[in-house]
Parts: C-alpha cells; sequence; structure tokens
C-alpha cells in the first residue's frame, strides 16, 4: 500500500472554523503536516495550486480558506525539514514553460536528494489566462487544443503531453556520467533550443503524477504517468476504474505495476464505528454552514439564491444553464438533472436546503475505528481498487496525527504498510525503476 | 552627510555550480555567523547552475537570520509566477527574502523558451521595472488583516481587503488578486545591480538596494547622489535606497601585500571591480569608504566562496567589528530590519492603519 497527505485548503473540506484549525500558510504547518507523514512513513506530501482566486457572482469568494503559498518554494523549504517523505507538487502545464519548469523540477528533485514529484495539470480557462502573458494566446489558433476539459471531452492534453515529453528530453539531455548535450525540440506547441543548466537529477526523472477521469485524461496518464491521482471513492467505483487504467498500460508497452492509481480520500476516526459516524456528521455539519449551503446550491442554479432561507425548502425555479456566476472552478456538468436528484431527495425526506447540500455533496470515504479503516483500506489494496490513498484532512496542519498515530501501526501490523523506508528516493518508495536513459 | 551610516555587508554564494543543498547551507550560515545582512545567488537560464530561489528556499529552514536574495529574471517568466515565488520565499523564511531583478538579454536564452526574440537592454530594463512593480502591488493585493476567519458570517476572508491590481504593462497585464497572502516583511526586499544605465533607472525608482560599481569613494559617491536624485525624483524617499559597492575579491594569498592601486580604490576588471589582497587590506578599504559616507555598505563577491567567504567573515568582518563599524549580532530578525528600511504600508490600508512610510 502507497500513502500520500495532501495539505488541506481553498475548498469546503477545510473546517476552519474548527478551534484547533492554524495558519494555512506559515510554515510552521507544512513542517508540521510534512513531518507527521514521514512519521508515518508516507510515500509523499502533496500540495495543489491556485492561480486565480475563485469568484462568485463577480466577487471573491470568502467563505472557504483562500490564499496559499507556491508550491515548489514550500517544498524546497521542506527538503530541509524531512529526509524521505517524497514532494509532490501540482503545476500547471498551461500557464508555464518547458524549459522553466523543468529546471525548477530537477533542481528540487536534487535539493532533495531523488523525492521530487510533479502533478501535471492544465487549465483552459480565460478567467486563471488574465494573470498571465500567456493569457492572450487563448485567443489566438491554439484555441481549439487548449478549451474544453476532462469533464466536457475536449483536449487540454495535447499541449500538457508535449510539455512533459519535452521536459523529459531537457532531463535526458545530461549523460548520466555528467555531460551536458545541445537539445533541439521541434513540435506543434513548443520549439525551443539550447543547452540545460541542470544535470540528470537523482531519481533521472522526477515522478510525474496526473489527475484525470475522462477517456482522454486516463489515456494520458497511461502513456505518460507514474502515479494517477483519482477521485474514486467506493470500491466498485475503484475497482471498474482501476481495471480499465491498468489495461490501457499494455498499449505503450509498460506493465500494470508501472502506474499507481491512488484516490484522494477523507478518513474519520473515532474509538468506537459508531463514535465515527458521529464526528463525520458533525465535520459535514461544519463543512457545510448556512452560508455554503446557499453557495453550494447556487453553484447548481446559477443564480443568485442569497434571499432563501438555508434552514428552508429548495427554490422551485429552473437553474439557468448558461450562468457564469461560477469562476474558476468547474460547474456541475448537468445541473438540470443534479437540481432534479436535489428536489426529489428532499421531497423524500423532507430536507431543507442545508440538509439536502450535506446530503448530497462529498462526504468521508473512510468512517470508522481505527481497525475498521485500516481493514477498509487493505481491502481496497487487497481487491485492486487502489494501489494506495491520497489522504486529505480536514485539519490544518493536525488533521494527520490521529490516522498516523492510530492506524499506521495497524496497517503495519498487518504487514499492509512498510515500517521503515527501504530507499530513500520517491521512486523507491513507489517502486518504480529509475527511468531509462534516452540520450 | 552629517552621521555615518550603519554599514551593511552582503557575499555572493555562487561561483562554479553546485547541485547539493548542503553545500550552499554551509556557506549561508557562514555568512550569518558574521551577521551579514544577506546573502546573493546569481542566476540565468543560460549558464550551468540550479534555480536559485529554490536552492535558496532550501536554505532558509537551515538558517535563521540572513536575508536570503536570489536572482529572478523577468525577461521570460510569468509575472505572476514570479512573484508569487518571492512572497513565498518570505513566508518560509520568516521575512527575510529578497529577488535580484535581472533580465535576459540574449538569443540563448530566448531560445530555451520559444516565444519571443531577444531585445535591447533598454526595452528589457523597462519590463523588469513594470514586474517589480506589480510584484509590489500583487504583495500589497491583500490588506494585511485581510483573514478574519468570522464565525459568525462564515466569511474565511474579508474580500473588501482582497484588491485586483489590473496592471497593464507594456508586454503583459495582470488582474490579480494574488494567490499568496501579503508576505511577513509586506514587500520583500528588491535589489538591482544598477551598473547599466537602463538598469539604474529602473533601481532608481523600484529598488531597495542598488549595487554599483566604482572605483574611487568619489566615484560610488556620485552614483549613490545621482540613484538618490533618481529615486526623489519619483516620489520617493531618498534615504529608502541602500547603495552598496559591488566588489569581486580574491583573498587567495593573505599573506602577499595588495595589488597596487588599493589606496586608489580597487581594479576595474571586466564588468565589476576586482579587489585582491588580504582580509586586513579588504577591510581597510570598506573602513575608508564608508567612513566618508560614500555608500551604504558593500556586495562581496568572493571569487573561490568555500575559501575566500571563510576569510572575509573570520578575517575583514571580525576586524569590522572589533573597530565597532559592524555589528556583532542581528537585533531584528527580517532583512529589511537588516538593511533599517521600514515594513512598507500598504497601498491599499486605511492611514489609521499604516505601519510605516515605504
Amino acid at each position: 500500500m502507497h500513502l500520500a497527505a495532501h495539505f488541506p485548503g481553498v475548498n469546503s473540506t477545510t473546517v476552519w472554523t474548527d478551534p484547533r484549525s492554524r495558519s494555512q500558510i506559515d510554515f510552521s504547518s507544512f513542517e508540521h503536516l510534512a513531518r507527521t507523514a514521514e512519521r508515518g512513513r508516507f510515500d509523499f506530501f502533496f500540495l495543489a495550486e491556485g492561480l486565480r482566486l475563485r469568484e462568485h457572482n463577480g466577487r471573491i469568494h470568502d467563505l472557504d480558506v483562500v490564499g496559499r503559498p507556491e508550491s515548489l518554494t514550500v517544498l524546497n523549504a521542506l527538503a530541509a525539514v524531512t529526509e524521505r517523505l517524497g514532494l509532490a507538487a501540482t503545476v500547471n502545464a498551461t500557464f508555464n514553460e518547458p524549459y522553466e519548469l523543468a529546471r525548477r523540477l530537477a533542481t528540487l528533485d536534487h535539493l532533495s536528494a531523488g523525492r521530487a514529484a510533479w502533478n501535471v495539470v492544465t487549465s483552459s480557462d480565460a478567467f486563471t489566462g488574465e494573470n498571465f502573458r500567456r493569457g492572450g494566446y487563448l485567443d489566438r489558433a491554439d484555441l481549439p487544443q487548449v478549451l474544453g476539459s476532462a469533464r466536457t471531452g475536449g483536449t487540454p492534453y495535447t499541449r500538457a503531453a508535449e510539455f512533459v515529453a519535452t521536459a523529459r528530453e531537457l532531463w535526458d539531455s545530461w549523460t548520466p556520467d555528467g555531460t551536458s548535450r545541445p537539445f533541439t525540440h521541434t513540435g506543434q506547441h513548443f520549439e525551443i533550443s539550447g543547452e540545460f543548466t541542470v544535470p540528470r537529477s537523482p531519481q533521472g526523472h522526477p515522478v510525474v503524477i496526473q489527475a484525470g477521469d475522462s477517456g482522454e485524461g486516463r489515456e494520458f496518464a497511461a502513456s505518460t504517468a507514474d502515479v494517477i491521482f483519482t477521485r474514486h471513492g467506493t470500491l466498485e467505483a475503484g475497482r471498474a476504474f482501476y481495471a480499465d487504467v491498468k489495461a490501457r498500460l499494455a498499449a505503450y508497452g509498460r506493465q500494470p505495476d508501472d502506474l499507481k492509481i491512488m484516490p484522494g480520500v477523507t478518513v474519520v476516526l473515532g474509538d468506537t464505528d459508531a463514535e465515527a459516524q458521529e464526528n463525520a456528521a458533525e465535520i459535514r455539519r461544519l463543512q457545510v454552514s448556512p452560508q455554503n449551503a446557499i453557495l453550494a446550491l447556487e453553484q447548481v442554479w446559477g443564480r443568485d439564491l442569497s434571499s432563501y432561507d438555508p434552514d428552508g425548502p429548495l427554490p422551485d425555479i429552473d437553474p439557468d444553464l448558461g450562468s457564469d456566476l461560477v469562476q474558476g472552478r468547474v460547474r456541475v456538468a448537468d445541473p438540470l438533472a443534479v437540481a432534479a436528484k436535489w428536489r426529489a431527495l428532499s421531497e423524500a425526506k423532507g430536507l431543507s436546503i442545508r440538509r439536502t447540500v450535506i446530503e448530497s455533496t462529498a462526504r468521508q470515504s473512510f468512517i470508522g475505528s481505527p481497525e475498521t479503516v485500516a481493514a477498509d483500506l487493505e481491502k481496497f489494496v487487497a481487491t485492486d481498487a487502489a494501489d494506495g490513498f491520497i489522504l486529505v484532512p480536514h485539519l490544518t496542519p493536525g488533521g494527520l496525527d490521529d490516522f498516523v498515530d492510530r492506524v499506521v501501526p495497524l496497517l503495519q501490523e498487518r504487514g499492509a504498510f512498510r515500517s521503515e523506508y527501504t530507499g530513500s528516493t520517491l521512486r523507491s518508495h513507489l517502486g518504480l525503476a529509475e527511468p531509462v536513459w534516452k540520450g | 552627510m552629517s552621521a555615518i551610516r550603519p554599514l551593511h555587508l552582503a557575499a555572493e554564494i555562487g561561483g562554479p555550480p553546485r547541485y547539493d543543498a548542503a553545500s550552499h547551507v554551509a556557506l549561508a550560515r557562514l555568512a550569518e555567523g558574521g551577521a551579514l545582512d544577506f546573502v546573493t545567488l546569481n542566476d540565468s537560464f543560460a549558464r550551468p547552475g540550479p534555480d536559485a530561489l529554490a536552492v535558496l528556499a532550501r536554505v532558509a529552514p537551515a538558517t535563521t537570520r540572513i536575508g536570503l536574495v536570489p536572482t529572478v529574471t523577468t525577461t521570460h517568466t510569468e509575472p505572476f509566477h514570479v512573484s508569487s515565488a518571492v512572497a513565498t520565499l518570505d513566508w518560509v523564511s520568516k521575512g527575510r527574502a529578497g529577488w535580484q531583478t535581472d533580465v535576459s538579454t540574449t538569443e540563448a536564452e530566448a531560445r530555451l523558451f520559444g516565444r519571443r526574440a531577444a531585445a535591447p537592454p533598454a526595452a528589457l530594463w523597462q519590463e523588469a521595472g513594470e514586474v517589480a512593480d506589480v510584484g509590489a502591488r500583487l504583495w500589497d493585493s491583500w490588506e494585511d488583516d485581510a483573514e478574519i476567519r468570522d464565525v459568525a458570517t462564515g466569511r474565511f476572508v474579508d474580500r473588501d481587503k482582497l484588491h485586483y491590481v489590473d496592471f497593464e504593462g507594456s508586454t503583459f497585464s495582470v488582474r490579480g488578486p494574488a494567490i499568496v497572502p501579503r508576505p511577513p516583511q509586506g514587500r520583500p526586499v528588491t535589489v538591482i545591480d544598477g551598473t547599466s544605465g537602463p538598469a539604474r533607472e529602473a533601481a532608481a525608482r523600484h529598488a531597495d538596494v542598488v549595487l554599483v560599481r566604482a572605483t574611487s569613494p568619489e566615484q560610488a559617491a556620485a552614483l549613490a547622489d545621482e540613484l538618490r536624485r533618481g529615486a526623489a525624483a519619483h516620489g520617493r524617499d531618498p534615504d529608502s535606497l541602500r547603495v552598496l559597492v559591488a566588489l569581486t575579491v580574491d583573498l587567495g594569498d593573505a599573506e602577499t601585500t595588495p595589488e597596487p592601486g588599493l589606496e586608489s580604490g580597487p581594479q576595474l576588471a571586466g564588468r565589476g571591480t576586482y579587489f585582491r589582497g588580504g582580509p586586513v587590506d579588504l577591510a581597510e578599504l570598506i573602513t575608508q569608504w564608508h567612513r566618508g559616507g560614500a555608500v551604504d555598505g558593500f556586495h562581496l563577491t568572493p571569487i573561490t566562496p568555500e575559501r575566500d567567504l571563510e576569510r572575509i567573515v573570520n578575517g575583514t568582518v571580525a576586524l569590522l567589528q572589533h573597530r565597532s563599524l559592524f555589528r556583532t549580532f542581528y537585533p531584528g530578525g527580517t532583512l529589511r530590519e537588516h538593511l533599517g528600511l521600514s515594513r512598507p504600508a500598504n497601498r491599499h490600508a486605511p492611514a489609521r492603519t499604516a505601519g510605516g512610510t515605504s
């Protein structure tokens, strides 16, 4: 089993109202969570990325955590206070350039002695682009390639695929014995040449992580990624996804073990299963404040519903399909269907707006006593629903303490998880071979 | 100048490319042992070496007081990313970050990116000034008390204290606000090497620290005056500018007499000024130049960092400390405090909450 820790923030998972919630920005918070993960012998520590503050109804969204430091800089600092833990940065392949990013990633791999990973994401919206030189390019001939997203079936992946391939060409432009050789890359998106300034790094190439669930996203991961970050929280969905993605690897000459499947999951513990369920309900209640309930509703309806009572019934008007009320996050794919489903649930159970949102939106993946959770996690891996998990705690920075203190020892007793690191690089933790040098 | 201003000392820890953390940490700790204001780490996309800002982020938790100033280039990078990374260096170092703004003038660098052709320095420095400007605006785009965590209203931030920058530069635009909240120093310290004319113009307008090259105290004083007049012309307080003489030093053979010319100043060599002699001679030169009030201090680039930085700290600096010309400990925690620069008030904050002057 492989385990990773996600630093929570900038979404409604984080319960910032909890008195134990500390800074989302201070380095001490990152250090605490990373040291906890390393104490638990986790594979890696994972940071998300933000390139524009989210907006709602034309104003900056103010109900969730807002703001975060820049990932690669934080991870380089964390390399000073950890020794074995992998360090994964989410960095956009749309609003960056291969040469600069390949250099920053190779630097992190050197400075951490082989612990760097890159979670490749793409962005296609001009909303984000307004912060970048690249923003204008969306209006030019590249538009068909970059428009669309994993959800709408478009193709943000052509630039990303060429981006990753180009980065690997740069990482391979030094020979393993330390000689720099000029590179030339000529492709659809990039035409660059010169000499890379960083020698081949301790892992050969930093580990590549990819998130995405569309057919194209799965294909991109199967062809390119070392780890795929998914959302499939149930055993059945996990097994279907696992079988599908692993089956795609052969077409690229890869073995099933070459790509690790790691869903992002939440865990709620209690001394007993019943107590864990109570804790989970309380966390959900805190995550969906009255204000957040209305906001969640507006994200489906695409309308200003601020006059509605969160403890009252759902609106009887239909969603506005052409709305741009929500900016900076993906709107639900089919608002009419979601609204119909929520109405049916609300009527069947007599639920208020807030109760409906609590019942309908993302819930905890693993809830129970430490014994129950350890058994459930092991079952996922044993039945090919996942190779491991990326844990998303709901508290910063102490949200992993209980898991590491109470669940990890049980996993270790069961022989399901390592008791000590056996290697020093992230590739060795993940059981991934060093990439063959393609000079 | 009536009173002698406090002496400021900084050192470059680059030299031949090194890719491990240990050597950089050792040099930064050595400089910290001498209570130097800051270390710089030079960088460019076209010469061997790791990303300088990343290296100094790696150094940050391994040091406690010394300022950390990587070279950050503005020509082929994204101003929004650059401002985020520098702000984050300030967060991870608890207020010790600066950045030495630089441009990329060569075709070789342009080909690494394939986005734009090389351009004349004047145009690139005009753009670099805009990047410094938008950086400061992004750092101010969060008021210091924007995070409110108001449980009663369910609001994590006060959105009225987050501001769009809506910056329109000659080659880029940025909508804002920043993703990274306002860093501990308010604005990290901006350092510009003012050796070239176009850079000097940007420095007078945007820099907190300017590096100059001079072969005599008189020449250094004239450059400092020019920079301070330029700053005043841009509506800045000229006393908010620190002017340091940049000197490449070779302390390789401390037993020999210094190169001829020490009496009149360091030798000119290439782009920079070059000093060769012993640690005591260097202390003498610093003392003489600083006593006249010509400059605020020195930025020393050791020709062989492991050897020369050790001699600078244990020889030159120790002697300056013995003469009470340089501090023996850090009275403050941030780079701005080392430099005697106040924490800039946020341009959006009402006057009643202003914490100082910029």
